[in-house]
């Protein structure tokens, strides 16, 4: 049911993610007070669903003691693996429901939605 | 629809895989589930068949407080290898070799295993060794002569040995998979195989479900396991969650091993399934390797979990 449901959200949203630009150099893109955090914490991303708009930024940062790495669920974007206390901080330029997960424990799952 | 006499729980058949895999089973099914099967001693000295040894979960790069040299207690369980009363046929790795894939620590994991002189170390990847998102930091040193994702199979001695890979297609929100591809291999790999012949699995994660609330499975195990029901006895060896499990289902028995690097928490013991923090003089209790021993014929599959403190 699940992975029927991100096959339907790959499919739909394709399209936006051919379109979509991202950057992940901290230093390229204006900081933004609405940007979205997520932490890493006991094999979970907190909190699982976050809102941003176009253009702002998620930064994940991982509490845990062991490797994590943010993968797109349609892979088109993929985080280095993230020791402890790293993050990796992405810019959404498109509107769009962007389904991931953990590369290392799939049944890590988390969603960011763009207005 | 309930049927009385299950090929797979018939005393015949029972009594045919107990054969075959020795004492540590029998105990098992006498006495519920061990934490370690019988020694090896006996069965290894008798001279016919032979012994492999299965080490896991090497996680060379890992760094945390637990274990902060993980490349010390690899070296101290090939010294280990090295020490068996008898010479091993093969040594397995069932993955997770390093923690980040990286090629330096590839590189430190090869010249530690190096060590193991004059036998045959034979891999499966851990998910911690496809970090690099296509897998080629692993393919490029392991998978030479190996199908898809890095899959194969060989024989040692009568026993056909399958080497899967369940770690390089994860779907959100699932377990471990091997998918179509490699069920279909497999399907064909073991197609004209005698049914008496023995079978080992290797996968680096649990082919049962252990744990499915940490991930602890594999999500199509039971399709790809279903091409081997018609052998009396398949052995099925993974790591991954770092300590001794074990589960015995028909003909079928199916074993975790611990990790030459740091322990996990039993399942539900703890929020998640991260290293398990240990006192520093308790670390080698957790950590370990396993002896094999294949006996053709009659003669019994021992299987000896030794902890590096032992």
């Amino acid at each position: 049911m699940l992975i029927n449901l991100n096959l339907d959200l790959r499919l739909k949203y394709t399209a936006v993610l051919a379109a979509a630009a991202f950057w992940t150099a901290a230093g390229m893109t204006p900081a933004l007070a609405a940007d979205a955090d997520v932490v890493i914490d006991n094999f979970a991303f907190v909190p699982a669903t976050v809102t941003i708009a176009a253009g702002e930024a998620v930064t994940w940062t991982n509490h845990d003691d062991t490797p994590h790495q943010v993968l797109a669920s349609d892979k088109s974007f993929r985080s280095p693996g993230l020791d402890t206390g790293e993050h990796y901080r992405l810019v959404f330029a498109k509107p769009g429901t962007y389904g991931y997960y953990c590369s290392l424990h799939p049944y890590m799952v988390g969603t960011v939605i763009v207005h | 629809m309930f049927q009385p006499m299950d090929r797979r729980f018939s005393r015949r058949g029972a009594l045919k895989c107990l054969a075959w895999a020795g004492t540590g089973v029998l105990w098992t099914v006498s006495g519920g589930i061990p934490r370690s099967f019988a020694l090896d001693g006996a069965a290894a000295a008798a001279g016919a068949g032979f012994t492999f040894v299965q080490i896991s979960d090497s996680h060379i790069g890992f760094h945390k407080p637990v274990n902060p040299d993980v490349t010390a207690t690899l070296r101290e369980t090939v010294a280990r290898i090295n020490a068996l009363p008898v010479r091993p046929a093969f040594v397995v790795h069932t993955g997770d070799i390093t923690d980040f894939s990286k090629p330096e620590e590839f590189d430190t994991a090869a010249e530690i295993l190096k060590e193991i002189k004059g036998i045959p170390v034979h891999y499966v990847p851990g998910e911690h060794d496809l970090l690099d998102g296509d897998g080629q930091a692993y393919l490029a040193r392991y998978g030479k002569g190996t199908l898809g994702n890095g899959w194969y199979s060989f024989d040692h001695g009568g026993v056909h040995v399958l080497a899967l890979n369940n770690v390089a297609q994860f779907k959100p929100g699932g377990l471990g998979l091997l998918g179509d591809s490699q069920v279909a291999w497999l399907r064909e790999d073991v197609a004209g195989l005698s049914s008496e012949t023995p079978i080992v699995v290797l996968a680096h994660m649990p082919l049962w479900p252990a744990y499915a609330k940490w991930g602890w499975g594999t999500d199509d195990a039971v399709e790809a396991l279903g091409y081997l029901r018609r052998f009396g006895s398949v052995t099925v060896l993974n790591g991954h969650i770092h300590q001794v499990m074990q589960k015995i289902e028909g003909n079928f028995s199916f074993h975790t091993a611990r990790s030459t690097a740091f322990p996990q928490p039993e399942p539900g013991t703890a929020p998640g399934p991260g290293p398990l923090m240990v006192p520093a003089g308790a670390l080698r209790d957790y950590l370990g390797l396993r002896s094999v021993t294949v006996q053709p014929g009659d003669g019994p599959l021992a299987l000896t979990d030794r902890s590096l403190a032992s």
